[in-house]
């Protein structure tokens, strides 16, 4: 025992520099394993969507997007995500502001609240909207009276998808506000700016990077939500069905290669996200490294 | 245009910021508001702007802010007519150095705004005077620390602002751009003459660039007066431990107690016999880097240490070298009642200067 635990000193002594730099197997194994496993999950099944969707040729490909049912499909996931997106902005921003900007009591239970569409299934989410506004629900007879519908009608499917999406552009800005402090506001007030002016000449251009990548953000799950959304559309063809839906009732029905068609414009909207998404982060990351340079250069001077 | 704060009342949940504080502040000059961290001069320079609010409390006189004699308490900032420069500048980011300096002038309403062209006179008038004309188009994280306070000053000052306020506005620089900053901002106030107000913890930067200083502690002003007249008659220990270097001296032989301050540089070192006030000492050890030599002794009768200034030229006639006894000569010294002791305990002039050696 002890022979072996004097080896094992004696090997690591010469080696202790090199484990700064990694023995270059193991980088190599990492690697093999990384893009192993991003090829297997991710690269072969998103390539497999067009080639499923192109199976039957281009015309085919073409008719499955163009058929009426699939239309409606992609004008209601448009117009969902057209009310989610700015509900989304307008709340976040205001969110954001009054966390990042203000103090207030119940400050951290409202910061807990906004997260809490993550913590919460999205099938749930669906529900506790039937629960309320459906027949049987508790707005249900009121409604009915009325003649208003929410569940299984589009007005549902934007509550969900807000719902599912709400805390998207908050938690965007939040850190970057908070990061940024309140000082330029109080500077622009102290050189008799109000607070509307404030806000959109100081307050909104500082955010802009963080609220556009939220939107994207925001904008990706509005159009991809399943869950939620499946519980309150009902699935009426050419009426309650969202792109995702539409997805999944053409594939029950065998019809794969429609399926496919149609998944794939889902599939180039993820990949519209991430191409944002990188373009964001890098300029980011550029006005970031512009602003350490200046700060080293303030240390120099 | 004079300033006065009435009797302002501040705290933050338990912290006391300010306690029933009052300031007045004279036209035209150059105060420094000058105190630890916590001592509550952010917060009184904040409630001058308009930035933070004094508590209200029974006294309907408490908490008032006077410019000039009339009561701003209820003018929002924005109003009030002070330029303020924060301590890390808050630079607008999005914004070229030109359209910073703009911006109070552009955010006028269109009755009162200036036109294009003269907004642009006057920028430039004031890149001018920040020396960084040709640097309007860069922006704030292109610029070097220095720069950007001289940018945020400009932008305080372009809406021609009744008081200027600034909060530590060279904590964030190092120690040289620091001293030529402060010899500029001397030089640029006695230009304009806007009445001016800074915060500082550091006692150099306010004797050297202010009128007048304003020691605070403890969210309470010490004393007020010209920086000569602080550091030499300083009110209260505080004052004096808080100015520069002192050695602090208990005088237990009298009948009260009572502490006794002596600054490093009013200390003689003798070799010889120097009377029988001359207090007798060891040296400890000799730092004679700089213009002065530093000699640090142990008192002969209590063993405290004391701290000597002593200029080089005769450091070396001395020649000290460690273990030496040596007679010190106070030449002048400050003294006051002792902690938990009242000023009238003390046998006479109670808190007085007094000559060199008076009865130690």
């Amino acid at each position: 025992m002890s022979g072996t635990a004097s080896t094992l000193v004696h090997v690591a002594q010469p080696h202790r520099r090199r484990t700064l730099a990694d023995p270059p197997w193991l980088k190599r194994t990492l690697l093999v394993v990384a893009i192993g496993f991003v090829a297997l999950f991710l690269v072969i099944p998103l390539g497999a969507v067009f080639v499923e969707a192109l199976r039957g040729g281009f015309r085919l490909y073409w008719a499955a997007l163009t058929e009426p049912d699939a239309l409606a499909a992609v004008r209601l996931t448009l117009l969902a995500a057209a009310i989610a997106v700015p509900c989304n902005v307008v709340f976040g921003l205001a969110a954001a502001w009054t966390i990042a900007k203000f103090d207030f009591r119940g400050k951290s239970v409202l910061t807990t609240l906004i997260d809490l569409p993550f913590a919460v299934s999205p099938v749930i989410a669906g529900l506790v909207y039937v629960l309320m506004f459906g027949a049987q629900g508790w707005m249900g007879e009121w409604l009915a009276d009325r003649d208003l519908r929410i569940i299984f009608a589009t007005p549902g499917i934007v509550l969900a998808t807000v719902f599912v999406t709400f805390p998207l552009v908050a938690r965007e800005l939040i850190p970057l506000m908070q990061a940024q402090g309140r000082d330029e506001e109080l500077a622009a007030l102290t050189l008799g700016a109000g607070g509307w002016k404030t806000f959109w000449r100081v307050t909104l251009p500082n955010a802009k990077w963080g609220l556009f990548y939220g939107v994207v953000l925001c904008n990706a799950r509005a159009m991809g939500e399943f869950g939620a959304v499946s519980v309150v559309s009902g699935h009426i063809r050419g009426e309650t069905n969202t792109i995702p839906l539409h997805v999944e009732i053409l594939y029950n029905e065998y019809q794969t290669q429609a399926a496919f068609a149609v998944a794939s414009l889902l599939t180039l909207l993820a990949l519209l996200t991430m191409l944002l998404k990188s373009l964001i982060e890098w300029r980011h990351r550029r006005a970031l490294l512009a602003a350490a340079h200046a700060e080293t250069r303030t240390f120099a001077s | 245009m004079s300033i006065e704060v009435r009797h302002a009342w501040k705290r933050f949940g338990t912290f006391t910021a300010l306690a029933g504080v009052n300031l007045s502040v004279p036209s035209g000059r150059l105060t420094a508001l000058l105190g630890p961290s916590g001592s509550g001069k952010t917060t009184l320079l904040r409630i001058i702007a308009g930035l933070e609010s004094p508590d209200a409390t029974s006294d309907p006189d408490s908490g008032k802010v006077l410019f000039h004699g009339e009561d701003v308490s209820n003018v929002p900032a924005g109003r009030r007519g002070v330029g303020f420069v924060f301590q890390h500048y808050a630079l607008f980011r999005h914004l070229t150095v030109f359209e910073n300096i703009a911006f109070g002038l552009s955010v006028r309403p269109r009755r009162d705004r200036p036109t294009t062209r003269q907004i642009a006179d006057r920028v430039n008038e004031l890149l001018d005077l920040i020396q960084l004309s040709g640097l309007g188009g860069r922006y704030p994280d292109q610029l070097s620390g220095g720069q950007r306070q001289r940018v945020a000053l400009a932008r305080a000052l372009a809406v021609q602002p009744r008081v200027l306020l600034l909060d530590e506005p060279f904590g964030a620089l190092d120690a040289r751009v620091r001293k030529d900053l402060r010899r500029w901002l001397r030089t640029l106030h006695e230009r304009l003459h806007v009445t001016t107000v800074f915060v500082t913890h550091d006692q150099e930067e306010a004797l050297e660039l202010a009128d007048e200083v304003v020691v605070m502690n403890q969210a309470r002003v010490e004393q007020v007066g010209p920086p000569q007249e602080v550091y030499d008659r300083p009110a209260s220990p505080f004052v004096i431990e808080f100015l520069g270097n002192v050695n602090r001296l208990e005088r237990g032989r009298t009948a009260a107690k009572s502490v006794l301050y002596v600054r490093p540089h009013d200390i003689d070192i003798r070799r010889e016999f120097a009377g029988e006030h001359a207090v007798p000492a060891r040296v400890l050890h000799v730092f004679s880097a700089g213009n002065y030599g530093r000699v640090s002794l142990s008192r002969g009768d209590t063993g405290d240490t004391i701290e000597a200034e002593v200029p080089r030229q005769q450091l070396r006639e001395l020649n000290l070298r460690d273990g030496d006894r040596v007679n010190l000569v106070f030449r002048h010294v400050r003294l006051f009642p002792a902690e938990g002791f009242r000023e009238e305990d003390l046998p006479s002039e109670p808190s007085a200067s007094r000559d060199a050696g008076s009865g130690i």
